[in-house]
């Protein structure tokens, strides 16, 4: 079973990666474009078969390692298929 | 006091550290590689600078599960005194040792660059060879040392009296444009509340010798030394 944990910058922390990529989408003439926020995404290959204990599982991993609460806000998503 | 540098994969300021410390403690610190778990007689932890695990992930945020940061731990738990410079402050945030987190420079830009930094309080065993009030020159290499806490936590850091470094003019000035990185209220370096662990983004280490340009950072480790 695979998680996918995205991990972003909480609102309020700076993301200057993201706000270089904004101002380099502009520098190509794509317009209309708002706010950028950068993050990352993990991918994790469980071996839990059940979605809520596979889910229970990587926020547990989500919270002591793979994001830093201080600054980074995870969501994940169990992909059952 | 015994000084001892703890070692990750990755780490390349530790000579320099090991240089700092033996001049002023008169012997050779011991080095701790990161898969140690007894730390025997060691009075001073020091988290050298560096690229420690590539950076994976997060600055600091794999060293921060090494095995030897249990010992770290234990260490800071019994009162031990802990320096963690650069890398080795992201280190000591990602292991909760210290509150806060190492952003992405401002500018976005890897800063390499000598700053001037005003020490913020001299009665710790880390400070208490400057004089109230002293500025002092110090090289920066870090592209990560945007230093960020929540408001509560950086108003508890100054209710406390727990910062201990901040970056400033020569003239002892904080300004923003001396804040090259853009650290929440100027913090180059905080204290924990025993006022046993430091950790701070500039390198004293590295301007501990006159044929090198300066003794500027030396007063951190005589400090160390006669404590």
């Amino acid at each position: 079973m695979k998680a996918v944990v995205t991990v972003m910058l909480k609102d309020g922390v700076l993301d200057p990666q993201g706000k270089a990529i904004g101002q380099a989408l502009a520098g190509l003439g794509f317009a209309g474009v708002g706010e950028v926020r950068a993050g990352k995404v993990i991918e994790l290959e469980l071996a839990e078969t059940d979605p809520s204990r596979a889910q229970a599982a990587a926020e547990a991993m989500a919270r002591r390692l793979l994001a830093n609460t201080v600054i980074e806000s995870f969501r994940v998503a169990v992909e059952t298929a | 006091m015994k000084p001892g540098i703890v070692l990750f994969p990755g780490i390349n300021r530790e000579r320099d550290m090991a240089i700092a410390l033996e001049r002023a403690f008169g012997h050779a610190p011991r080095m701790v590689w990161h898969t140690e778990t007894d730390l025997g007689d060691l009075d001073l932890l020091v988290l050298p600078g560096g690229f420690s695990y590539g950076d994976y992930l997060r600055c600091g945020a794999m060293a921060a599960q090494a095995p030897v940061m249990g010992a770290v731990r234990a260490h800071v738990a019994r009162g031990g005194y802990v320096l963690g410079v650069c890398n080795g402050f992201q280190i000591l945030t990602e292991a909760a040792l210290l509150p806060g987190a190492l952003l992405r420079n401002a500018g976005l830009r890897f800063i390499s660059a000598d700053c001037h930094l005003r020490v913020e309080r001299t009665d710790t065993a880390f400070t208490a060879h400057w004089q109230p009030g002293a500025v002092f020159r110090a090289p920066m290499a870090h592209g990560d040392g945007n230093y960020f806490a929540d408001a509560a936590t950086l108003d508890r850091l100054e209710g406390e009296n727990l910062v201990a470094f901040r970056y400033a003019t020569a003239g002892g000035e904080v300004t923003a444009a001396a804040n090259r990185n853009g650290s929440a209220r100027a913090i180059a370096g905080i204290l924990s509340p025993n006022l046993r662990v430091l950790g701070l983004m500039p390198h004293p280490e590295d301007l501990v010798d006159r044929l090198l340009g300066g003794e500027d950072g030396a007063p951190l480790f005589t400090a160390l030394a006669a404590a």
